[in-house]
This record gives structure tokens, C-alpha cells and sequence, in this order.
């Protein structure tokens, strides 16, 4: 049993990874990766909601009438995001500030829904929450991983610490603009993909 | 509730809830469910809002006091912002159409944002290819003066809200003065939405390191101030009227002269400059004895 647990918390890291395996989610991979400490509370927050949303619709799963299962799902997701979004205002300004929307947006996000639609709604609470906190931890590796090049790249920094000194600065990197445009995630996230389906080939669609 | 398990498969003589689960699918129990789930979630949302509130009302208040600070280069780590603003920073409220003060009663919040895009509280911006593609702008503004010394009457710097339009964003500032009301003292944004790296360069400390000291009117009064397409020739006589340009960013940079046109000239604070000069060349007068 806690072999199972454990399984169910660490697969979705990268053997079952929600954005190398399922391509889930990317919308936001691509928005809130500029810089790590922004990406680290996005993270926080997300692995948060898929959480607890799991958890909250397993324990009400039985009495979830059918047809209307989808939206008590977004119900719940939407009010745990409206939750998290006020907590940041509150205790995290700067940081909600910079996220703005995208806080709000994490109720679009296909991680937490699907899970708590494919996962969820048929397995016990405390499952459920462990693959929560699992698909959150695999969509904040990647985040991260995005995260880390952009603003290496990007800004010649990581979590606010200069390494390389930009030639704005009056240093000797010039910072690469695009690793900023949203358009670079995709390039990473590809990398990213290819990276697990070299290392895991069973995740290979087949053509 | 009863144990998870044994939602589904009991045997156990069915109570309440497990009624409930066999008929899940009636209309009846439908909208039960929901309306429960309705309550139960608003609740915990009210919850987190009410709660948080006053906590988030003191954030939004400290960032406001810490822009201020910021753009009167008063601002220091570690110092306390709501202190620092208390003891250097006298908020006054200015007509800007006759330049004159107005006083709000006791108690009232003026919302300026909000003032902005109330038509009873706002006029339009004329169109101008020199002023910032705005909407409307507010009819009263605050207006933050720095007083080094608590006690003297005479302030050091006064601090302008402004705002322009950038490429993406309608880009929020302050500009302050100089107690003379033609240097600058400093320029900074704490809102836009520009491009991260190109417009978004507004924010670099080495770009906005430049505008203090620079000279918004030259000789005859005229708003001279601009930002450059390209650098800033430390030779040329023009200098102190000019900031370099944000490379790939012409639209934003444009955007940032807009703003010192509109801003500087008697549709924004022009009046009330002339108003604060003409106060402070009497206030000097009378302390020469004429």
C-alpha cells in the first residue's frame, strides 16, 4: 500500500508527467516562467489546488449526480483558486502582482480538472490527494526546468541573483530577448518532451 | 458521512446518504447537491475574502506609499514605507482644469483610477499625436510633496501620478520635481504590461537612473524633455532635455515623451505648476521682505 502511494505521488513526475505525457496544461507553462520565484509560487499554487480539488471531489464523488459532475468540479476548483488568489493578495503582494491573471486562470487549467475528472471522481480521498500533490510536482518540474533556462538566458539570473551580468548592466552577456517571449517556452517544453520520450520510450505515441 | 469505502458496495440497511447516492440522478437530488455545494463553496470564499481583506487594502496602500517614495528617491531597504511616507510626504488634492486645490470632507476615499474613467469625474484628452492615446483622464488629481524637514513649510520635491499609453499597457507612474518645478527628480513606473526585455527596460535602474537632474522646460517655459531614438550625445548643449531611447522599444519610448507633453503642459499639471511657482515665488518674496 504505500509502495502504491508513493507510485501514485512520484509517477506523475516523469513517467506519467501531465505536460511531457498528457501535453496538459502548456498555456500557462509558456506565461509564468520568466523568472523562478514567480514560476516557484505558481507551482505552490497549483500543486495546492490539484490537491485539494482531488481531494474535495473524491470525498463527494458518490453523491455527485452525473450530468452535472463537470461543473460541481469547476465549482470547487473555482472557488480554491479564488482562495489562493486572495491569499496572495493578502500575504504575497509583489508576487500576486506579478501573476496576475494567471492565478485566476489556474481554474482553465487542464492538470486540475482532468485529474479530478480521470482520477478523482473514482478513487478514495487520500489517493486522490496524493495524485494531486504528484500531477502538481510534475507540472512544476517542468515549470522549473522552463523557468530555470528562461531567466538564466533571459535575464542572466536565477531567483532574482545575478550570474551573468548583462551588457545593460555594463557586464559582458548579452541577454537572449527571446527566452522572455512566450514563444521560447514551446521551444523548451519540446526539449523537455523529447527529453522524457528518449529516457521513457513507452510514452511514444504510435504513429 | 460514512466511510469512503463503503459508499458503493454496502450491504448494511440503507440510511440517509446511501439513499441519496442510489438517487443521485433524479432532478430532485440534482439540484440539492447543488445548492448545497453552492453554499458551502460561496461560504468558504466570503470566508477568504472578508478575512483577507483588511490585509490586502494595507498592501495595496504600502505599494502606493512605496511608489511614491520610490519616485522621490527616498526609498531604502529596510526602512519602514509607511513611516518614511508619514514623516517626508504631505498628500494635497488639485483641480487640474484651473490648477487649484481642492479639499475632499472628512472621511471620504478618492479613488483615482475609478476617477479616471467616471465621465462626471474625468474630461477627455484631446487628441494629439503628442499626447499619450488616452481616453479620459481624471478632473482632480493628488499631487505628494516632500518635506525633508517636518517642521519647515517649505517642501523639497513634489511627486506627480501620471500615466501613458505604451505599446501593450496603459503604463502607471509618478514623476517628481524638483522644488524649482523645471528638474526632474525622478521618473518610474509601477504598472505597464510591456514587452519583458525590449519596453519592459522601463523598469532598468541605469534607464531611469538618467532622468534625475534632467530639465523638463527650457528657457522660455516650453516642455523640452524627451526621450531619444538612440543615445543621448553628453556633448550636445540639448543633454539635459534628452534621455536615451530603450532599443527595440520606439513605441514605448514614445509613449514615456507623451507623457512628459501631456503631463507637463496646461492639460495636465501645467496650471497647477504655474499656480505651486507663483505661490512659492510670493512665499520667497515676502521671507526676502520684498
Amino acid at each position: 500500500m504505500a509502495d502504491k502511494s508513493k507510485d501514485i505521488l512520484l509517477e506523475p513526475l516523469l513517467k506519467k508527467n501531465p505536460i511531457a505525457g498528457l501535453v496538459l496544461g502548456i498555456c500557462s507553462a509558456l506565461a509564468v516562467t520568466t523568472n523562478l520565484q514567480t514560476t516557484l509560487t505558481m507551482c505552490v499554487a497549483v500543486i495546492f489546488v490539484t490537491a485539494c480539488s482531488n481531494a474535495s471531489v473524491s470525498f463527494i464523488r458518490n453523491f455527485i449526480p452525473t450530468n452535472i459532475r463537470i461543473i460541481v468540479q469547476m465549482t470547487i476548483i473555482a472557488s480554491l483558486v479564488i482562495i489562493v488568489d486572495q491569499f496572495l493578495k493578502a500575504y504575497a503582494y509583489d508576487k500576486s502582482k506579478e501573476l496576475s491573471v494567471f492565478v485566476g486562470l489556474i481554474i482553465t487549467n487542464c492538470i486540475v480538472m482532468g485529474r479530478a475528472e480521470g482520477f478523482a471522481m473514482s478513487n478514495r480521498v487520500w489517493p486522490s490527494f496524493l495524485d494531486g500533490v504528484g500531477n502538481g510536482l510534475g507540472y512544476s518540474a517542468v515549470l522549473l526546468f522552463v523557468g530555470f533556462f528562461r531567466e538564466l538566458f533571459g535575464n542572466g539570473s536565477l531567483f532574482g541573483y545575478t550570474l551573468l551580468t548583462k551588457t545593460t548592466d555594463g557586464g559582458w552577456y548579452t541577454a537572449n530577448g527571446l527566452m522572455l517571449l512566450p514563444p521560447s517556452a514551446f521551444f523548451l517544453i519540446g526539449l523537455f518532451i523529447w527529453a522524457v520520450r528518449s529516457w521513457d520510450s513507452s510514452q511514444v505515441e504510435e504513429s | 458521512m460514512p466511510p469512503d469505502s463503503q459508499a458503493t458496495h454496502s450491504d448494511h440497511p440503507e440510511g440517509l446518504l446511501q439513499a441519496i447516492q442510489k438517487k443521485r440522478n433524479t432532478i430532485a437530488v440534482t439540484v440539492v447537491v447543488a445548492a448545497v455545494l453552492c453554499v458551502v463553496c460561496s461560504f468558504f470564499v466570503s470566508l477568504a475574502a472578508v478575512s483577507l481583506k483588511e490585509q490586502q487594502e494595507l498592501n495595496k496602500e504600502l505599494d502606493r506609499k512605496a511608489n511614491i517614495l520610490r519616485a522621490a528617491g527616498l526609498l531604502r531597504d529596510g526602512k519602514n514605507v509607511s513611516k518614511l511616507f508619514d514623516a517626508y510626504i504631505k498628500t494635497k488634492y488639485v483641480d487640474l482644469d484651473t490648477g487649484e486645490y481642492v479639499t475632499f470632507a472628512e472621511g471620504t476615499e478618492y479613488d483615482q483610477r475609478a476617477a479616471a474613467v467616471d465621465p462626471n469625474q474625468s474630461v477627455v484628452v484631446p487628441a494629439n499625436p503628442d499626447y499619450p492615446a488616452l481616453q479620459r483622464r481624471e478632473k482632480v488629481s493628488a499631487v505628494y510633496f516632500v518635506y525633508p524637514d517636518p517642521d519647515s513649510d517649505e517642501f523639497e520635491a513634489v511627486v506627480l501620478p501620471v500615466y501613458t499609453k505604451g505599446l501593450w499597457s496603459t503604463m502607471y507612474g509618478f514623476l517628481a520635481l524638483e522644488k524649482d518645478l523645471r528638474t526632474v527628480r525622478g521618473l518610474g513606473f509601477y504598472e505597464h504590461g510591456e514587452t519583458p526585455g525590449l519596453g519592459g527596460e522601463v523598469d532598468n535602474p541605469k534607464w531611469k537612473q538618467q532622468w534625475s537632474g534632467k530639465l523638463a522646460y527650457d528657457k522660455d517655459g516650453e516642455i523640452a524633455l524627451q526621450v531619444l531614438k538612440g543615445s543621448v550625445n553628453p556633448d550636445s548643449p540639448n543633454a539635459v532635455y534628452q534621455v536615451d531611447g530603450l532599443s527595440g522599444a520606439t513605441i514605448t519610448s514614445r509613449g514615456v515623451t507623451n507623457l512628459l507633453n501631456y503631463w507637463l503642459s496646461d492639460d495636465g499639471f501645467g496650471k497647477f505648476l504655474e499656480h505651486l511657482h507663483l505661490e512659492g515665488h510670493k512665499m520667497a518674496g515676502t521671507a526676502n521682505g520684498g
